[in-house]
């Protein structure tokens, strides 16, 4: 029970992180209709952000660990976006209108260019990060095992929370978020009312990022180690919970995150950890068998 | 002048140049010089491009030059072969390496075909296992180091709960099945067995699972970088560890990653050859030029150091005289004085225990 309720936190610890990176498919998929592939390479560049920002400030001699944090978040969440901004404008805008296989191709060559520039600008090294954050409370003890939650963790599931409800309030309420959703719908009619269709797709690569970048200071803070292929891994994972919540749906990002960051948890808990991606991929073939829209996702309705 | 003596003079260049480029010896390194273990890479680049300076401030071998040659497997398997295929077109007389068992095995069939003597310090059991003539390991191997962790574990972790776990390479796997091996000698029997998958970043799951078994003592088969994340992800679940693995543990981007909580992980090496009183001019030689000859620099040296010694003793650097002379004799380096069995073992190798203490690693009883 106390180990269940242990796994239960680390799970929606890593959940929140894949959830985070997924709404950067999704969003994408939802308002392009393809997959950027080299989105979870946008996120392993704001975990290089990250490191060389914590060691800047740790040269300079900022010792606080909540201030480093939420300088180190401003920085990578601004460097990142940029990255997301300039990614589109390089990669897939010149191709908005040839065939579709020609993005998706573009944007596999944005991975490779990414990862490898990082491997010779950085050096192919894993990047550590001296601990910080790895106090915690203990929320109860059963026998000799304590259930814990570190701070680290506390934090990474708080400022979830908080991004998702400030995310869906802009993509419900605000005058962007009505247009993000009538780009989604139809962008030719978007344009005909007015909008500048280019300047919306490009925010929402924006946004992208920066929740990726969110994740990827996360991460960098709650594991401590980061290289160059990081990205791969976890641009996988999250895509996998894009498709696993539907494609093209936010709340389904989110949920598709949640169910494989506990999936993984428990399956490595409780069964073995070494099978642990094969179970994640099992569940995940199962569901497309019965939903092939995912969990949240409306079928598509061809359109006469 | 006429087109005869044109074609004459460039005859006699290109000889001329042939033979310059024929007094160059090129021996090999092999090992990680990229991906997550590229720090030990650069141990043994470091410490083989010193000996071979060196060398040849002392003439070189046999009147010729050493050119060293360097190749990166990044631990791959596939990697290393095609890594052993170039440097068999670059014509190398002598390999040290690979680092990672996983290379060195695939790799050294490669070797061994094209007859080209190599020194590793890979330590599975397999690398000189299966009979091939070609290599010599210049380190003890991991039933020698899994015996010597696992009586520590018996003598002095009495009454404490075991677990075994390892990452699944050749290496890992050989070390941790080694150490579980001697703990069923001591009659000990782990709480659990488990592996891992090397290079992923959350490990709390198998966190949670020691936790539940009340755990203290980690015997782990693998690599620096994934005992730092499995040590962090202890301390954040309050679970106190105390991990016992093998040479890999030498490297000092451990307690960069892992904190203060590199302070218990001990581990198996040879003993140091930092405090051999015959290492002591090549460690300063180090030192002075700025690189501490920690873990595998003084080993990359040595290897160095037995080639040469070999083919001066052999008088040539044929593949057969050189296997004979290193077969038989007994040679004085930064390590030690090294002799080799029929297999290509050491005939005495030794390992003790050392444990990490504030950013240094020291030898304990």
């Amino acid at each position: 029970m106390a180990q269940a309720l242990q796994q239960l936190i680390n799970g929606l610890t890593l959940g929140s992180v894949y959830g985070l990176i997924a709404i950067g498919y999704t969003m994408v998929y939802g308002i392009i209709g393809m997959i950027n592939f080299a989105h979870g390479d946008v996120y392993m560049v704001s975990a290089f952000i990250a490191v060389t920002t914590f060691t800047l400030l740790a040269a300079l001699g900022v010792s606080s660990v909540p201030l480093a944090l939420l300088v180190v978040l401003v920085v990578a969440v601004l460097f990142t976006s940029a990255y997301g901004w300039t990614v589109e404008r390089t990669a897939y805008r010149p191709l908005r209108n040839s065939t579709r296989l020609a993005p998706l191709i573009s944007a596999i060559g944005m991975s490779i260019f990414l990862q490898n520039m990082v491997q010779v600008t950085q050096g192919a090294r894993v990047k550590p990060v001296p601990p910080m954050l790895s106090d915690g409370i203990t929320l109860f003890t059963s026998g000799s095992y304590s259930v814990r939650i570190s701070s680290a963790q506390i934090l990474i599931i708080v400022l979830t929370v908080v991004l998702m409800a400030g995310f869906t309030w802009l993509i419900t309420r605000t005058a962007f978020g009505r247009q993000q959703r009538a780009c989604e719908q139809d962008r030719l009619v978007t344009a005909f009312l007015g909008y500048n269709v280019d300047r919306i797709i490009s925010l929402t690569f924006m946004i992208g990022a920066a929740l990726a970048a969110v994740a990827g200071v996360m991460v960098t803070m709650y594991y401590g180690v980061v290289d160059f292929y990081i990205g791969f891994v976890a641009g996988i994972k999250a895509f996998t919970a894009a498709v696993l919540g539907g494609v093209g749906s936010l709340p389904g990002a989110m949920l598709g995150g949640l169910i494989i960051g506990l999936l993984e948890s428990f399956w490595a808990s409780y069964l073995s950890p070494e099978y642990k991606d094969i179970g994640t991929f099992v569940i995940l073939i199962m569901v497309l068998m019965f939903r092939p829209s995912g969990l949240l996702g409306r079928p598509e309705v061809e359109k006469v | 002048m006429n087109k005869k003596t044109l074609l004459a003079t460039c005859c006699v260049a290109l000889m001329g140049m042939t033979g310059v480029a024929h007094a160059d010896l090129a021996v090999g390194i092999a090992g990680p010089m990229t991906g997550q273990y590229a720090s030990n890479g650069d141990q043994i680049r470091k410490g083989a491009e010193q000996a071979v300076a060196d060398i040849n401030a002392k003439g070189g071998v046999l009147g010729q030059k050493l050119k060293l040659e360097v190749g990166d497997d990044a631990c791959d398997p596939k990697q290393a072969v095609s890594v052993a295929n170039t440097m068999v077109n670059k014509k190398i007389v002598f390999m040290h390496g690979h680092w990672c068992s996983s290379s060195t095995i695939p790799a050294s069939d490669v070797y061994n075909e094209s007859q080209i003597l190599m020194a590793t310090v890979s330590t599975n059991p397999k690398v000189t296992d299966r009979g091939l003539k070609n290599i010599f390991r210049i380190m003890g191997s991991d039933d020698q180091q899994g015996k010597v962790g696992g009586d520590y574990i018996a003598d002095h972790m009495q009454g404490k709960k075991v677990a075994v776990l390892d990452d699944k390479s050749a290496y890992g796997k050989g070390l941790a099945d080694e150490i579980a091996k001697e703990l069923a000698v001591k009659s000990i029997t782990p709480v659990l067995r488990e592996s891992i998958t090397a290079g992923e970043k959350d490990y709390t799951g198998i966190i949670s699972k020691l936790k539940t078994a009340s755990v203290d003592v980690l015997a782990y088969g693998g690599y620096h970088t994934e005992v730092a994340l499995l040590l962090r992800q202890a301390e954040q679940a309050d679970l106190k560890l105390t991990v016992i693995s093998g040479d890999t543990m030498t490297n000092s981007e451990l307690v960069t990653a892992a904190g203060p909580a590199a302070n218990n992980v001990m581990f198996t090496f040879a003993p140091d050859p930092r405090k051999n009183a015959d290492s002591a001019a090549v460690v300063k030689e180090f030192r002075d030029a700025g690189v501490e000859p920690e873990g595998y620099v003084l080993y990359a040296y040595a290897a160095m150091q037995l080639f040469a010694d070999a083919a001066n003793k052999a008088g040539s650097v044929k593949y057969t005289d050189l296997r004979k002379a290193m077969a038989s004799n007994t040679f004085n380096t930064v390590v030690g004085p090294l002799s080799f069995d029929d297999k290509g073992n050491l005939k005495s190798p030794g390992f003790v225990m050392y444990k990490w203490q504030d950013g240094k690693y020291d030898s304990v009883q």
